[in-house]
């Protein structure tokens, strides 16, 4: 008897523990979307949900805000850092899984870990005080005493060259990103079966081969849905990002010059705010980054189960 | 099983050191530097710990009106409308205490030059509307003569958040500039036309401090304290003035001054008058137990007493820190101000 | 001729790659460099021992800020540990239970959302209701970035372990409960640890979502309901300032916070490799 109880209601309340945090797990989930929905709902009121993703006045004193400087920095500095970094984070987890020797590759790794986990805060600290002087002092100034000189039409897209902008927030955010895209595409590459390669090289490819013909295939999806995550990962950075950007919400963004994000934006203005339909309009501004963020993420969730080859043959 | 004890240990810790009232502030990083010295000095006289964040005006604003915080701090008063917000949000005034002076100043990275540059009302308006784009534009040379002035391009930096200090800047752009005024306006936060954005006066600061040709605007004490250089300004007598505290101080002299104390003094007539100087405040409730901040009579007296001696005993560390003290007119005006404070309709300070 | 041009094809394309990884590995190698040589310079007594000096004055530390890391850190471990293992082993053991589409669904969605907005919802969740900032309401915000992290391992290590374990309590005549609790929790424990000190160091590092809840306190101050300090907060507030001596600070931050990291990651793998 006493132990049928320790058993079966033992089991229940065990169980319904477990529901309650899972339900409460989910409950948080919800709750966010919520609240920024509604903490927006009266920008979103004033201007529609499509006026206000496209307006391109941020303006407190007129009171007009629109998100569209912002979306589109937001899309810019993530799409252009990714960019950069893809290629050599590939060429970094094929150096790791597939070339290096082990010791190398251990040591490799183990840096690239590091660098994933250092904070966002001291990528911007080093970007301002190492980065922003080498880029403006080395790049942009030269390039921008060259167009004055020979190519004048240049001047109004590149910018002015003073370090802080687009271009040294890209670069802080391509850096940022490339340790993630790594270990995701070092991972994706270390599920390609062993026998695979091993019959390519019996039939005497390279090395190089093995990666063209049997690695970057089989792995193709992870590596493409560790693309699509640091993506998402790139688009939701906020410190570095805000330290660098410059925090511009003009329209038209040039190379140097200064922009800013969805998130530099919320991070800049949110505890400033006073009041209304300014605090009301960061609020819709955060819940369009939600919607962005977990749009790029179920396409990354699409993409792993769509293209990898081994879900494919089951 | 360690967490769960470690978490205990902290509250009760907590719990013991909450003892000594703590109060809480935020708003204005114009006068920040001043607050940081009076509350590190008013903690050692008296125990009680004031954090101050300096947040910017428009966030001590809302956080006031939130009831997150005892007091706001703001550079610019509350407009007619945000006060009779106030007043009927609370039911209850909102008390403006006027605790220093401060100017505002055109600070500027030029390498190579060492002379303050001189500015007039307009030139500054033209650069931040993006009209003048280099230092060696001829409106700067006129004057500027004898300085040589490099073919730099101008690097606006402005706020990136609401600020009180934007507000002065504006507030003064507008008055001297018809085209600013209509095609920007004055607020704590306005649709820049151009430059880049610093989060804060320190982040304006350190924006001007490393970008060679930048220009943007700073309270003076951050200027000195880093040695950034900061320009002359022509007030509207004509006179080229460099802020510091006799011009401060003479802008100030108001014959007439308004019992609330919410007044502009920006584009001064007097002579020798630094054209962009404004009051700073710290906001409360009249009746402090409207504000959900305030949790007792002890947490009310506390803030009532700290207020009490920013303006009379704290002035004498302002000019030490380059804010001009508060003239007479303006301590009396106050001084009654404080007596109306109440909790729960018993007056807070001791007659 | 043919296999020729094979060869001097897989020679470059492995020189590329090796340039690839050096071009990844150098500037990081230069960001660690310089953290290491400007921080250590600001790793004094007082650094550790003081609270900050007002701006300008020049001295000062960061006792408040370390205290409040770890206070904030700890308190948010608390949070999002109860709720990521609960989640991950209702995940994990009862794979047929009705909630775990969903909750995996959920895992996936949070584990993407961006921690500034983490910071949002605590404000508007926990700052306003509460009437003030708190370390608490930054401990929330934290915990919902730790929650996904620990989910996923719990489930993962849980997953590795054999079924016949399972079975063999269950022969013993235990209850499925004290299977769990007993046998497979104990038996994953390295993992389940790692998994929380992953989420730990991964959460430590973030200042976003602290702007609008811990806030930030110049004061040392151990009230959970009270504005706190935390070393990612002060090295953004330190770094955008222009104070020589704060900056010099920030630095000295970067290199403690990114060495605290660093430890934390270690005594994760290792307590992997123990498991």
């Amino acid at each position: 008897m006493r132990s049928r109880i320790y058993g079966k209601l033992g089991d229940r309340a065990f169980t319904a523990l477990l529901v309650v945090l899972g339900l409460a797990v989910m409950l948080v989930a919800v709750l966010l979307a919520w609240e920024l929905a509604s903490g927006g709902a009266e920008a979103f009121r004033t201007f529609g949900f499509w006026g206000f993703a496209s307006g391109s006045a941020w303006n407190a004193v007129a009171e007009q805000f629109g998100a569209w400087p912002f979306l589109l920095g937001t899309l810019i500095t993530s799409a252009v850092a990714l960019a950069l970094a893809f290629l050599p984070a590939l060429a970094a987890a094929i150096a790791i899984a597939e070339y290096a020797p082990r010791w190398l590759a251990e040591v490799v790794a183990y840096l690239i870990d590091l660098l994933a986990a250092l904070p966002s805060v001291v990528y911007g600290l080093w970007g301002i005080f190492v980065l922003v002087p080498l880029v403006r002092d080395r790049i942009e100034q030269p390039l921008f005493l060259w167009s004055a000189e020979h190519a004048p039409a240049l001047m109004g897209v590149l910018g002015p060259p003073t370090g802080i902008g687009m271009l040294s927030a890209v670069l802080v955010l391509a850096l940022m990103i490339v340790p993630y895209a790594s270990s995701l595409a070092r991972d994706a590459i270390h599920m390609v079966p062993r026998d695979q390669r091993e019959a390519m090289y019996a039939l005497g490819a390279t090395r190089w081969e093995v990666v063209r013909r049997v690695v970057l295939p089989y792995a193709r999806g992870g590596i493409f849905a560790g693309v699509v995550l640091a993506l998402a990962r790139a688009i939701g950075e906020t410190m570095a990002v805000t330290m660098l950007i410059g925090n511009s919400g003009q329209l038209p963004y040039s190379v140097f010059g200064p922009a800013a994000t969805m998130a530099s934006l919320i991070a800049n203005e949110f505890a400033e705010a006073e009041g209304g339909l300014q605090l009301s309009s960061l609020l819709a501004v955060g819940f369009l980054l939600l919607l962005l963020s977990l749009a790029v993420n179920l396409i990354a969730d699409f993409i792993l189960r769509r293209m990898s080859v081994g879900e494919g043959r089951k | 099983m360690k967490k769960p004890i470690l978490t205990a240990l902290a509250l009760t810790l907590g719990l013991a050191l909450a003892q000594s009232v703590t109060l809480n502030g935020a708003g204005a990083t114009f006068p920040y530097p001043l607050y940081a010295k009076y509350f590190d000095v008013y903690h050692e006289l008296t125990g009680v710990r004031v954090n101050y964040q300096s947040i910017g005006s428009g966030g001590g604003i809302r956080q006031l009106f939130s009831g997150t915080v005892h007091f706001g701090a703001s550079d610019a008063p509350l407009s007619d409308a945000k006060l009779a917000e106030f007043e009927k949000k609370f039911g209850t005034p909102a008390i403006h205490v006027p605790t220093a002076l401060g100017a505002v100043v055109p600070t500027y990275y030029l390498p190579g030059v060492t002379q303050p540059i001189r500015f007039s009302g307009s030139v500054l308006a033209d650069i931040f509307l993006g009209k003048i784009k280099k230092w060696n534009d001829p409106a700067l040379a006129a004057l500027n003569p004898g300085v040589k002035l490099p073919p730099l391009p101008i690097t606006v930096v402005r706020r990136s958040d609401g600020s009180g200090t934007t507000y002065i800047w504006t507030e003064y752009l507008a008055k001297v500039s018809p085209e600013w005024k209509a095609k920007v306006g004055v607020g704590k936060s306005v649709a820049w036309p151009t430059g880049l954005g610093g989060k804060g006066n320190e982040g304006v600061a350190g924006l001007v401090r490393q970008t060679p040709g930048a220009i943007g605007y700073n309270e003076l004490i951050y200027a000195l304290q880093n040695q950034i250089a900061y320009g002359a300004v022509q007030n509207r007598a004509g006179k080229f003035v460099l802020a510091n505290l006799a011009s401060v101080r003479a802008a100030a002299d108001l014959a007439d001054f308004p019992a609330d104390t919410r007044v502009s003094i920006t584009d001064t007539p007097a002579p020798e008058g630094y054209p962009i100087a404004s009051f700073t405040w710290i906001l409360v409730h009249r009746d402090l137990d409207k504000n959900r901040a305030v949790k007792s009579a002890a947490e009310a007296q506390a803030l009532a007493a700290l207020l009490d001696w920013i303006v009379h005993d704290g002035q004498r560390y302002n000019e030490a820190l380059h804010y001009a003290a508060l003239p007479e007119v303006a301590v009396r005006a106050t001084e009654a101000n404080l007596n109306s404070l109440r909790y729960r309709g018993q007056p807070v300070l001791p007659k | 001729m043919n296999l020729r041009r094979r060869y001097l094809r897989d020679r470059v394309m492995v020189a590329l790659v090796y340039l690839g990884t050096a071009l990844v590995l150098l500037p990081l190698g230069f960001i660690l460099l310089h953290v290491f040589t400007q921080g250590i310079g600001a790793l004094n007594w007082a650094f550790f021992t003081q609270p900050p000096a007002p701006p300008g004055e020049g001295g000062g530390g960061m006792l408040p800020a370390i205290v409040g890391t770890f206070v904030i850190d700890l308190m948010a471990l608390a949070m999002g540990g109860v709720l990521g293992l609960g989640g991950g082993v209702l995940m994990a053991e009862y794979p047929d239970h009705p909630l775990n589409r969903p909750l995996r669904l959920v895992a996936n969605v949070l584990g993407g959302v961006p921690a500034i907005l983490m910071g949002l919802f605590a404000f508007v969740l926990v700052v306003e209701p509460m009437g003030g900032f708190s370390a608490f309401s930054g401990a929330v915000a934290l915990a919902i970035l730790m929650i996904p992290i620990i989910m996923r391992a719990t489930e993962e290590v849980l997953r590795i372990l054999p079924w016949e374990l399972r079975e063999a309590g269950l022969a013993l005549g235990l209850p499925r409960w004290r299977v769990t609790l007993s046998l497979i929790l104990p038996a994953a424990r390295g993992g389940i640890v790692t998994g929380l000190l992953l989420a730990l160091a991964r959460a430590a590092g973030e200042a976003a979502p602290l702007l609008f809840t811990a806030f930030g306190n110049p004061f040392l101050s151990f009230d959970p309901l009270g504005p706190m300090d935390s070393l990612p907060l002060k090295i953004y507030v330190y770094a955008i300032s222009p104070y020589e001596d704060w900056i010099r600070q920030a630095w000295g931050a970067a290199l403690l916070l990114a060495l605290m990291l660093m430890v934390t990651n270690y005594l994760a793998r290792r307590a992997l490799r123990r498991s």
